[in-house]
């Protein structure tokens, strides 16, 4: 149990997949002018990236390690997230319109998210357990819905404020994430158990 | 932008072409790289159990012996230095999970009597020009900063901010420093235990 | 100007890819702890886009429309596995120093976008150089990053130092730095560009 809540508060807090390991930085700042479509784009993060790591993770133990192919794990990993992100696509329309119309316009922006990739090949370089490792991937997608949920609430104050032109838009963006990032450095050195 | 038509049989064929390219190019670089990776992560131990440990004229990592310290239940690996079959000291692999960021792992060398001879960090996650200092820390011979030449069954290995410490901790980082010195002490109990029971199997022979 | 050196420095300061495309930032901000960090992680995406944009030139014949986004992603996956295997076999500390970031280059923005948008439309010798151009122009601005960062927070610049490290300020080395380095460097860059 002990194992699995500090996975957990490392992945929110202390690593947190944003402000600490700079993956998934492309959706933080395109996407995250206004609250309601950070939240979008966090849930498809979440969904993708929970059923991408329990389908790499197998293929990577399953498949790729008994035949000795470890070598082929990058070009294999980005493949399934890349059909996994189209079938999803497609399942959605079909099945849940609803969920389709919300989390649609994000999914295909997913496959280039290397936070995505990233928490993939992480889970195997940590020899994470199949449950440890989606609880790893729910984890880190939680926190980087966190970051993008924080980050666009500044935006929305910030488009507000008068700054000075050259620094309007993403430079301003990238100094207020860096005061952020300082706050989770807050964070480092926390140990459970 | 593609002469070809998108049907079915083109598209299969096209991604297939292209699938399998790749698969033997990979296979092939595969082939060649093989070796020397296997021997830059070898080179990366041998070099640390050189760099820590007395001269010795056999294969440390061949005659290497895992040994579970009392009382854990993670092994610490032990390389011993032979020099004409008697042992002059040894390299040990050994590792701290309490760093400021996680695992920190070190080679530690000892000679025969069980004195650091020196050390190597293998692998830290701690904060850059604090707690990542400690592969410069703990050999500079300011103060009681220096490990090197001690003997831990003598000189109390702790930070001297504790009580009984003799080695003076990394500044503003007193945590990894900590983590250090139990990595130094896991290292040198790994090593007496290596020597007792050599030495006992040896009198049963 | 020469229209092959011109594509070249279109790469290089019109077409930024970290200043005026802002792509590809997580190794941006990642590896660019410190100049030779920086450079490093540049030259090993330069040498992967050169490789993926001439092999995507020379086969954007064969390859249906409707198919060519997997197929792009298949050939620049293999050359970053390549680059992976050969980095692990002769450099291996640099390859421990990038760590995951190199097999992430697989979803650089700015892989898929050159071939999407240049070698899919041009020779094989001019996408080459289009490969040249945005990986100088993006080791430029990742080397020239991590030199930054590096004086701030430990006053050196490729290990020469420039002055005491006492004065430096640690935070530029740590996360927050590369934000806020970054977040200065393309307002300058915004402020020159509109003058």
């Amino acid at each position: 149990m002990l194992t699995y809540l500090s996975i957990i508060i490392t992945a929110i807090f202390v690593n947190n997949i944003v402000f600490a390991q700079f993956l998934g930085i492309c959706p933080f700042i395109g996407v995250s002018k206004k609250l309601s479509s950070a939240y979008g784009m966090g849930a498809a993060v979440t969904f993708v990236m929970v059923l991408a790591t329990c389908v790499t993770w197998l293929l990577q133990h399953e498949v790729l390690n008994p035949l000795g192919l470890g070598f082929m794990q990058t070009i294999v990993f980005i493949l399934v997230i890349a059909a996994l992100v189209q079938m999803l696509e497609i399942i959605l329309k079909k099945i849940a319109p609803a969920l389709y119309q919300a989390l649609g316009v994000f999914l295909p922006l997913i496959t280039t998210n290397c936070a995505v990739l990233g928490v993939a090949i992480l889970v195997v370089q940590k020899n994470y357990n199949l449950g440890e490792s989606l609880t790893y991937a729910v984890a880190t997608a939680v926190g980087f819905t966190m970051a993008l949920a924080m980050f666009a609430g500044i935006r929305e104050q910030l488009s507000l404020v008068d700054i000075p032109k050259p620094m309007r838009g993403v430079p301003i963006a990238l100094i207020c994430a860096g005061l952020l990032a300082m706050a989770f450095m807050g964070f480092s050195g926390i140990k459970i158990g | 932008m593609s002469k070809n038509k998108s049907s079915i049989a083109t598209m299969v064929l096209s991604l297939g072409a292209i699938t399998a390219i790749a698969a033997a190019l990979l296979a092939w670089v595969n082939d060649v790289t093989k070796t020397p990776i296997e021997e830059a992560r070898n080179a990366k131990k041998v070099t640390a159990i050189q760099d820590v440990t007395p001269a010795f004229t056999n294969d440390p990592i061949a005659d290497a012996d895992s040994i579970i310290p009392e009382g854990e239940d993670r092994t610490v690996v032990v390389f011993p230095a032979f020099e004409d079959g008697i042992l002059t000291g040894a390299a040990v692999e050994t590792y701290s999970m309490d760093g400021f960021s996680g695992e920190i792992a070190l080679m530690v060398g000892f000679d025969a009597a069980g004195s650091i001879t020196g050390y190597t960090v293998l692998s830290h996650a701690e904060t850059p020009g604090l707690g990542a200092k400690m592969n410069e820390w703990f050999r500079d011979n300011e103060g009681k900063r220096s490990v090197i030449g001690s003997n831990p069954a003598v000189r109390n290995m702790n930070v001297a901010k504790d009580p009984g410490g003799e080695v003076d901790g990394i500044t503003a980082a007193t945590i990894t420093s900590r983590a250090f010195l139990q990595a130094i002490r896991r290292a040198h109990s790994a090593f007496n235990q290596y020597c007792e029971t050599k030495s006992h199997n040896n009198n049963e022979q | 100007m020469n229209s092959k050196l011109r594509i070249i420095y279109n790469g290089i300061v019109t077409d930024n890819p970290t200043f005026v495309l802002l792509l590809g930032m997580c190794p941006t901000l990642g590896t660019t702890s410190s100049a030779i960090n920086g450079m490093s992680m540049g030259l090993a995406t330069m040498g992967v886009l050169i490789c993926s944009n001439m092999a995507i030139s020379a086969i954007k014949n064969f390859v249906p429309a409707k198919v060519r986004i997997p197929a792009y992603i298949v050939v620049i996956a293999t050359f970053v596995t390549m680059l992976q295997m050969l980095m692990q076999a002769y450099l291996p500390s640099l390859y421990e120093t990038l760590g995951i970031f190199i097999p992430l280059i697989v979803v650089n923005c700015i892989l898929l976008g050159r071939a999407e948008a240049f070698a899919s439309k041009h020779s094989v010798l001019d996408s080459g150089l289009d490969g040249i151009g945005i990986g100088l122009g993006f080791t430029i601005a990742l080397t020239l990053l991590g030199a930054i960062r590096e004086l701030i927070g430990t006053g050196r610049i490729f290990d020469t130092i420039i002055f005491p490290e006492t004065f430096g300020s640690l935070v530029f080395v740590l996360a927050p730095g590369a934000f806020i380095a970054l977040g200065f460097m393309i307002a300058i860059f915004n402020y020159f560009k509109n003058r």
